[in-house]
């Protein structure tokens, strides 16, 4: 689990963590949840981000240890990870091509 | 108590049954994660990266054929169609879905099979030579006394809440095949003067971000002594060792801090009073478990045209050359398999792979398989009349690989492509070093080697126990790797150091390459292997070559 992070203006972060009954990484956006790290929401205000957190802790029932995660803005505007654990995490290990990410990225190139 | 052998057992679906009721009861709300965590984890059930990871545990390392299938089908049914041999002789799948766990439970308990205490502040899998009950040096077979301390130690209800976790590790020869060095207790199997049986026995040993070398705290114990001894020392640690800070809770930091005459005191008071209390019990199992691993009615005839075929075929001169080691029984050998084929990931298991070596087993080797710490593995018991038919089957499923103890033979943890507390990736680096070895074919001139990997500090890898150590390190947000030379697990157990700055993952090969260089070129002979020329040397010229703009 990385360090607690607050989200600024320059240094935006998304909410992920773990699908409880499957394991693999979520993201969150308005409150739902997406295996999709391109749909992640963006989050640059530190007491929105608290709200939100707050948000995913009480989806106990869905998710396990949400929490906050750097992110930058692509160019795009999608988020995009800042740390390499991040980026393993929504690609899947490099060894096989076929992490729930990898499918994911597999059929929407 | 359970019965050890492959097959259904009540007790272990017992088991399996509370934990689905755990999972319901997860899924509905009526626990909390933190409640679950634990009940989870003493099931073996972790969450990794990208999804839940199941440890089962292969106990001593030693499956049956039926007991393979199922791991096959685990890995087929409910996993991505393969598993990963672990450094303390489990079985890790890597996909599982919570909701389907307590089916592959069900269907492990099918076959006697298990991933209690897998997981926790608990004793955890026993483990052992992959060669024992076959090695022509073993003293005795450990793999009466592993079960005896695994049918001990499971459920074992004072040893539950350990300040930390708790490792065993037995070896049946005085070459030490088990690492014991590196346990929380280590066991030799030793005689002494007067021909009784006992242990030579060792406490403090462990990896971690404190790697430490174990002691012996006593020199001969009687192997009837066993159970009430090991008792007296997880006693001892369970009341000294300290539950402040879980860095300092091993039994390592126990000895270290308050001295091996003061725990050996501690130990000794309490080995009095728990000897008192054994019955005699645990003894008469003993000598029921010393008939279940009675060795196989080994037969007795030529080796065929074992020599004929080794002379006339070059690849099977050398798997032969590599991958056997001496048998106690005449016209045998044990096999290595090796799990580190070209572009493998060390320790990969497919399903068809499992398959195939249960149907080896049960054709070529008495029924008998091996899972061994260094990720490969074993068949114990083969008769050198059949070891080119063997060579075939393995050859055509791409297991054939002559590598054992080869600087291909690379152990590595799963590292971050998988582990949720990794730092950086393993799996990369060690195909990376595989491959560049193996295209400049310098892997037979090389000779034996020791390389193991591990993407953090935890030391699943024991890269602290390598020859070369590589320990994968987050520096500032970018993966780096940090160097060790002198390690060894086995002959002179020894940390291995660390001789300067850790290296960025596109820089390891050529630094691994310039120390390999450097050994090439100091050896006395080609008999002089890496380990024994930087004993001979130290550290000065091979960091010498690691370093060349600071030579």
């Amino acid at each position: 689990m990385s360090k607690p992070f607050t989200p600024t203006p320059a240094r935006p972060a998304v909410i992920t963590a773990n699908d409880l009954r499957m394991g693999h990484c979520v993201w969150m956006r308005d409150g739902a949840w997406t295996a999709d790290p391109r749909e992640a929401e963006i989050f640059e205000d530190e007491a929105i981000a608290d709200l939100a957190m707050l948000d995913a802790l009480s989806q106990a029932n869905l998710v396990v240890d949400p929490y906050l995660a750097e992110a930058r803005r692509g160019e795009d505007g999608r988020p995009e990870p800042t740390h390499f654990r991040e980026a393993f995490r929504r690609r899947g290990p490099s060894n096989y091509f076929h992490g729930k990410q990898a499918e994911f990225e597999a059929s929407n190139v | 108590m359970f019965d050890v052998r492959p097959q259904h057992n009540e007790y272990l679906r017992h088991r399996s049954a509370q934990f689905r009721q755990q999972v319901e009861r997860r899924l509905n709300g009526s626990l909390t994660e933190a409640e679950f965590k634990p009940l989870r984890l003493m099931n073996g059930v972790y969450l990794q990266l990208h999804a839940y990871m199941l440890r089962v545990a292969i106990p001593y390392g030693t499956i049956s054929p039926d007991q393979m299938r199922v791991l096959a089908l685990l890995a087929q049914k409910w996993d991505k169609g393969y598993g990963h041999w672990t450094t303390r002789q489990n079985i890790q799948f890597n996909w599982p879905k919570l909701v389907d766990i307590p089916d592959m439970l069900d269907a492990l308990a099918d076959v006697g099979m298990h991933a209690i205490q897998t997981s926790g502040n608990t004793i955890r899998n026993v483990t052992t030579d992959a060669y024992a009950g076959a090695a022509a040096d073993e003293v005795a077979d450990p793999r009466p006394y592993a079960e005896l301390l695994r049918q001990w130690s499971t459920d074992h209800a004072e040893f539950q809440f350990l300040p930390r976790k708790f490792k065993i590790a037995i070896s049946g020869a005085e070459k030490d095949r088990a690492v014991i060095s590196a346990h929380d207790i280590g066991l030799r199997l030793l005689r002494n003067a007067q021909g009784e049986l006992g242990f030579q026995v060792w406490i403090g040993g462990g990896l971690g971000r404190t790697p430490l070398i174990g002691q012996v705290v006593r020199d001969f114990l009687p192997e009837a002594d066993l159970l009430p001894y090991v008792e007296a020392i997880i006693a001892a640690y369970n009341l000294a060792g300290r539950r402040d800070n879980k860095y300092k809770a091993r039994i390592k930091i126990t000895v270290a801090e308050r001295g091996l005459d003061v725990m050996r005191e501690e130990i000794e008071a309490e080995f009095v009073n728990r000897r008192a209390v054994f019955t005699g019990v645990d003894q008469e199992l003993l000598a029921e478990l010393r008939n279940l691993y009675a060795a196989p009615a080994f037969r007795n005839e030529e080796d065929g045209d074992y020599e004929a075929k080794r002379a006339a075929n070059a690849a099977f001169r050398s798997f032969t050359d590599t991958n056997l080691s001496a048998h106690k029984a005449p016209g045998y050998v044990s096999v290595k398999v090796s799990f580190k084929a070209p572009g493998q990931t060390p320790g990969d298991a497919s399903a068809e792979q499992m398959n195939l070596l249960a149907d080896l087993a049960e054709r070529f080797g008495h029924h008998d398989l091996r899972v061994s710490h260094d990720q490969n593995v074993v068949l114990p018991h083969i008769h050198k009349s059949d070891l080119f038919a063997l060579y075939e089957e393995l050859r055509a499923a791409g297991l054939a690989t002559a590598n054992a103890g080869l600087i291909s033979d690379i152990v590595a943890c799963p590292g971050m492509d998988y582990c949720a507390l990794a730092t950086a990736r393993s799996i990369p680096i060690a195909e990376e070093i595989a491959a560049h070895f193996r295209a400049r074919d310098l892997e037979s001139d090389i000779g034996k080697i020791d390389i193991r990997i591990s993407g953090c500090i935890n030391a699943c890898g024991h890269h602290h126990l390598g020859h070369i150590g590589i320990l994968g390190l987050d520096r500032a947000g970018v993966e780096n790797y940090q160097i060790t030379l002198g390690g060894d697990g086995y002959d002179i157990p020894a940390v291995g150091q660390k001789p300067g700055a850790g290296f960025p993952a596109e820089e390891v090969v050529g630094a691994i390459d310039r120390i390999i260089n450097a050994y090439l070129e100091l050896r006395e002979d080609e008999e002089e292997r890496f380990i024994d020329a930087y004993r001979r040397l130290g550290m000065a010229p091979f960091k010498a070559a690691l370093y060349p703009a600071n030579a």
